[in-house]
């Protein structure tokens, strides 16, 4: 048998992928063989260790999982999990339960400390986050939690809703 | 910007990070920092329909086409390239094996000095990357974030205040920042302690890998060591927690140097004056082989056994690739051809007539 990539030399290497349920059988030869060895490893490198972390991170919430859908790209959590890439940008919003879990597995932490991309608007949203936070600080300092609590709300607001209004406001 | 017939140029030119230049060059062969960037909305490229594609193409394009520093970089579109200009640009460090994966409307620009390449359509929209030589990466985070800022106000990224830039895969997720050095740590393999190395490392989440980046083993003593957290940490604190470790590691890699070289001169001697021998006489050497003896030489230049231009071992250590003797050729060869041709190569290379 010759192999099936060059078909010039013997086929010593047979090989059985299955992807997405599909079967398909391969017959290499050495050289095909080792080229074809380095693209596999690459598939069962991170993908499939995020695929676990992401059912892991799911953990007692697995029924919420089920049906959950990113409606801007139609990728399900399934498909995330099985896939250990997001779809899209709105991902991270649709998934948005299992996301902070998820992350913090993978780099210790889910809050994202840094700049954010140069434009005044982001700007301007920055400052104003900053201006929270410090109310917060000292609010928790002069132990007033309630009003703590309500700046709390609003800079979690601010956040997901400034995610959500630049969504809906400037894709075109 | 130039079209894609400039690539050949490059064959011409020895790249900036492989001048040998910059801070502690004698161990620190190059650093580099990466950008991950996405478009908001539009899907990732695996997840991407060919107009999704084609649109992520055409959005990003112009942008780029804009920036002044790239005015004299060279536009290539990856997709339409025969392989072997693909692996050439591979084996130069200016794309990722991801982006010479087929598929359409993957594109990159390169700086003219290489420092800077931009892909488009990689696994995220945008990777900007920015490449030096020696222990530079405060410089090289300084060009990217210039860049970036420049295509932030063109573009609008996918940015969540909550967790930072958002990229296909959640290990790039918040910097989208990957900073990496390339060092080379003879002495440390020599004295067998670079498994402890890697091992510690690894433990202060720092990832090593070898000389042809991602996936692939170390060879001739070459070692990339990158950062692996994007989220959490600052680009500065990730970049500064880097440097502490790398900072260790020459430190290590000189006193194993010092150590050897007053204690065993001789095995270090004979060593490099044998790899010296073999480079100038053999009739067919393969890549391994080649990149061995090649680092072997290397240090013999960097501990001034050997008088040699860095630039000259660095130059071979690219060209002795088989894309790049292909180039040189003009034509496809077989394995036992390119090992005929590696030999002459570096023959000639190191003045040898015979």
């Amino acid at each position: 048998m010759l192999c099936d990539i060059c078909g010039k030399k013997e086929a010593t290497v047979h090989l059985t992928e299955i992807i997405n349920g599909k079967v398909t059988e391969l017959h290499l030869c050495e050289e095909c063989a080792r080229e074809k060895g380095a693209q596999m490893e690459q598939h069962f490198g991170i993908a499939d260790l995020l695929a676990g972390l992401a059912d892991l991170s799911s953990g007692l919430e697995i029924k919420e999982d089920v049906g959950l859908k990113c409606e801007n790209c139609g990728m399900t959590y399934e498909d995330f999990k099985r896939v250990g890439k997001f779809g899209c940008s709105e991902c991270y919003l649709a998934f948005k339960k299992n996301v902070p879990s998820l992350l913090k597995r993978i780099h210790g932490s889910a809050r994202y400390v840094g700049e954010g991309p140069q434009t005044e608007e982001y700007e301007l949203v920055r400052d104003e986050l900053q201006e929270l936070r410090k109310q917060l600080q000292q609010a928790i300092e002069r132990e007033e939690y309630e009003r703590a609590a309500e700046i709390r709300d609003k800079i979690k607001e601010l956040e997901r809703n400034k995610n959500r209004e630049s969504k809906d406001g400037k894709e075109e | 910007m130039e079209k894609k017939n400039k690539i050949d140029q490059l064959l011409n030119q020895l790249g900036a990070w492989l001048q040998g230049t910059g801070q502690d060059s004698d161990i620190v062969v190059s650093s580099r920092v990466r950008f991950a960037r996405n478009l908001k909305g539009l899907p990732f490229y695996h997840w991407a329909d060919e107009s999704k594609k084609k649109e992520v193409y055409e959005i990003v394009k112009e942008a780029l086409f804009d920036i002044p520093e790239l005015k004299n970089g060279i536009w290539v579109d990856i997709s339409e390239l025969p392989d072997l200009d693909k692996y050439f640009l591979l084996e130069r460090h200016l794309v990722s094996r991801e982006l010479v994966e087929k598929g359409p409307y993957k594109a990159c620009v390169i700086g003219d000095q290489e420092i800077i390449s931009i892909m488009i359509n990689e696994e995220d929209h945008i990777r900007l990357q920015v490449l030096e030589s020696g222990l530079s990466l405060l410089s090289a985070l300084d060009i990217a974030r210039r860049i970036d800022a420049q295509l932030a106000r063109r573009l609008n990224y996918a940015f969540s205040y909550e967790w930072g830039y958002l990229t296909a895969c959640p290990t790039n997720t918040g910097t989208g920042l990957r900073a990496s050095v390339m060092l080379h740590l003879p002495l440390l393999v020599f004295t067998k302690q670079i498994a402890n190395v890697v091992n510690t490392i690894a433990k202060l989440s720092f990832t090593t890998r070898g000389f042809y980046g991602e996936g692939t083993e170390a060879s001739g003593n070459f070692f990339q060591i990158s950062n692996q957290v994007t989220l959490g940490r600052s680009e500065e604190e990730i970049v500064e927690n880097l440097l502490k470790v790398i900072d260790q590691v020459i430190s290590y890699e000189r006193q194993a140097r010092e150590k050897v070289y007053t204690q065993d001169r001789f095995t270090l001697d004979d060593q490099i004056y044998r790899s010296y021998g073999m480079l100038k006489y053999a009739r067919i050497m393969n890549s391994k082989e080649a990149i061995e003896l090649l680092s072997n030489l290397r240090l013999g230049k960097e501990l001034g056994i050997i008088d040699t231009d860095v630039r000259n071992i660095n130059e071979l250590l690219l060209l002795i690739q088989p894309a790049h003797l292909q180039k040189i050729e003009g034509k496809k060869l077989t394995m036992k051809e390119r090992d005929i041709k590696r030999a002459e190569l570096i023959r000639k290379r190191l003045g040898q007539e015979v």
